[in-house]
């Protein structure tokens, strides 16, 4: 962990416009939760739907690819990230720091938002929000090391990435049974599964498999892009 | 304002490129390079597209050969993160964190390479540079004279023994590239390494003591810039001319040694000179004595590709 590179990452993903893409959808999370609890007050249910459908699944994935990307694939692109890889820092330090604040920004912005969103349509019944809260925010870790190896191994990144969480994740993971396995949104509702009670949800995935799914891969792939990092070639203009 | 430089330590700083070759797919980009860099300035010139910033890149650890080795002092250069405690880089693309003022950019290259007074390193960089006044305001206001300043402060800030500067000076007025010459001659004559790779002649032979061409991704030549300077003014031109009489001055023209062969075409006479100076003295003077108003002279193959591209022949032969 490099505070120097851990800062100026900081401030590209939360300085100007940027942070309203992080901002965005966690805002229409907590005002569907409100819109919801004003037009039909309390409901374990429609929070367990929200926070599935939403939460989990759309709105998870996208910050992973905002977050996990953001964090490196723009400095690849324009050679910016010369300015870092130009200095006697191992490469794998500066993978570690970039995957550590693509992390938390998206632990905080989804896991914060899951949490008062769920909160507001269930309170803290049957640990609705408690379960998915901790979804979110060890899912969006995975999404973020998984995201953020995809922005060094590829310039089409977010193309990529939105195929993988649109398509692999929302669809092929949420309705194919075998595939089911192999989804982070699905590793995270097991984590929201096993801390709740809720009668209007369960899961195929085991908490055993899951955990450690998650685990091998968030290690996996920080490693992975240190490796990548230091071997990137940057080439000039000519 | 204190624009004297770092002392340098008594480190080698020596680049060497061994049978260095790149390619990209069936592209060749650099082709079986051999040279060495030490202390003073070299210019690396080329036209663009020559595979200069190829070149560079590998000397920097940015780009892996694909065959032969590039090495700082015996070292490895490709796969060693502890080189850049020697090296400093500016690369050519503009691209800087515009959100950063100048000082934040130039103290975060410091602290990344963990000196011991980085202030001190920042503000000691940034007065090298002309850059204090303007170090406060971020760097997306700057110009790009300014933009290109404050990356060469970064580069210098840990005081490295090697400096590779691609095409340092474009974009820069003229002040700004008179004082950046300035800066790189003193630094090399305080015993740096440093190269800069430029596609103009002029340029290179303001700042370098000595001049590597490289030509379609080939080594073209190596030496003095007045060597290469000679080996271009001496090389064979073709100019065409039109005047209001071209067979009688052809005539004049083949009878002197100075052209090796005249040819009249519909635009003129074309003219293979061999002895620059003296046909440039003997053009004006014959069409004097014949009475002949000379409308047009213009060289055919004046353009740096033709330039080159003889340097290239003279250096296979």
């Amino acid at each position: 962990m490099n505070t120097v590179v851990a800062d100026i990452t900081y401030r590209a993903m939360l300085g100007r416009k940027r942070i309203w893409l992080l901002v965005l959808l966690p805002v229409a999370l907590v005002a569907i939760a409100l819109l919801l609890r004003l037009l039909n007050g309390q409901s374990e249910q429609t929070a367990v739907t929200l926070m599935k459908t939403f939460a989990i699944g759309t709105m998870l994935p996208l910050l992973g690819l905002i977050g996990g990307t953001g964090v490196i694939a723009p400095e690849i692109e324009d050679g910016t990230i010369i300015h870092l890889l130009s200095k006697p820092i191992s490469r794998p330090v500066i993978a570690v720091t970039k995957f550590v604040v693509a992390a938390s920004l998206i632990a905080v912005f989804a896991a914060v938002s899951t949490f008062a969103a769920a909160y507001l349509l269930t309170g803290m019944e049957s640990g609705v929000a408690t379960g998915f809260t901790f979804g979110a925010l060890f899912g969006g870790v995975a999404y973020a090391a998984v995201f953020l190896l995809l922005g060094v191994l590829t310039r089409h990144a977010v193309a990529i990435g939105v195929i993988y969480a649109l398509v692999w994740e929302g669809v092929v993971g949420g309705y194919v049974p075998g595939a089911r396995k192999f989804s982070i949104q699905q590793w995270a509702q097991s984590l929201a599964d096993h801390l709740s009670s809720s009668a209007f949800f369960s899961t195929e995935v085991t908490l055993g498999f899951a955990v450690p799914a998650m685990a091998i891969v968030t290690v996996g792939a920080v490693l992975w892009t240190g490796q990548r990092l230091r071997s990137l070639s940057l080439t000039g203009d000519d | 304002m204190t624009t004297t430089s770092p002392p340098v330590t008594t480190r080698q700083g020596v680049l060497e490129l061994a049978q260095v070759s790149r390619w990209y797919g069936n592209v060749v980009a650099v082709n079986d390079v051999t040279m060495t860099i030490g202390p003073g300035v070299t210019g690396l010139l080329g036209p663009n597209g020559a595979g200069k910033s190829t070149l560079l890149h590998m000397m920097a650890g940015f780009l892996a050969p694909s065959n032969g080795t590039a090495t700082l002092d015996g070292r490895q250069i490709w796969h060693n993160h502890d080189i850049y405690r020697q090296i400093g880089l500016v690369p050519e693309k503009e691209a800087v964190y515009g959100f950063l003022t100048g000082r934040q950019f130039v103290l975060s290259a410091a602290r990344l390479h963990g000196l011991p007074s980085p202030d001190d390193a920042a503000r000691r960089a940034l007065d090298l540079v002309e850059m204090t006044e303007a170090s406060g305001r971020r760097i997306e206001t700057y110009s790009k004279g300014m933009r290109q300043r404050v990356k060469v402060a970064a580069a210098l800030v840990h005081d490295p023994q090697v400096l590779l500067l691609d095409e340092p000076f474009n974009g820069m007025d003229p002040r700004q590239r008179l004082h950046l010459m300035d800066l790189v001659r003193r630094m090399g004559e305080e015993g740096r390494t440093i190269l800069f790779s430029s596609h103009i002649l002029e340029e290179v032979e303001r700042v370098a003591h000595h001049i590597e061409v490289l030509v379609a991704g080939r080594h073209a030549a190596s030496g003095d810039y007045r060597e290469i300077r000679r080996r271009m003014a001496d090389r064979p031109h073709r100019f065409r001319v039109r005047s209001s009489d071209d067979r009688r001055l052809a005539a004049a023209l083949i009878a002197d040694l100075s052209s090796s062969a005249v040819s009249l075409t519909e635009q003129g006479i074309e003219v293979q000179v061999t002895d620059f100076a003296r046909f440039t003295a003997l053009l004006p003077r014959t069409a004097r004595d014949l009475d002949v108003h000379l409308w047009q002279v213009s060289p055919t193959d004046e353009d740096l590709e033709s330039v080159f591209s003889y340097l290239i022949s003279g250096s296979s032969r």
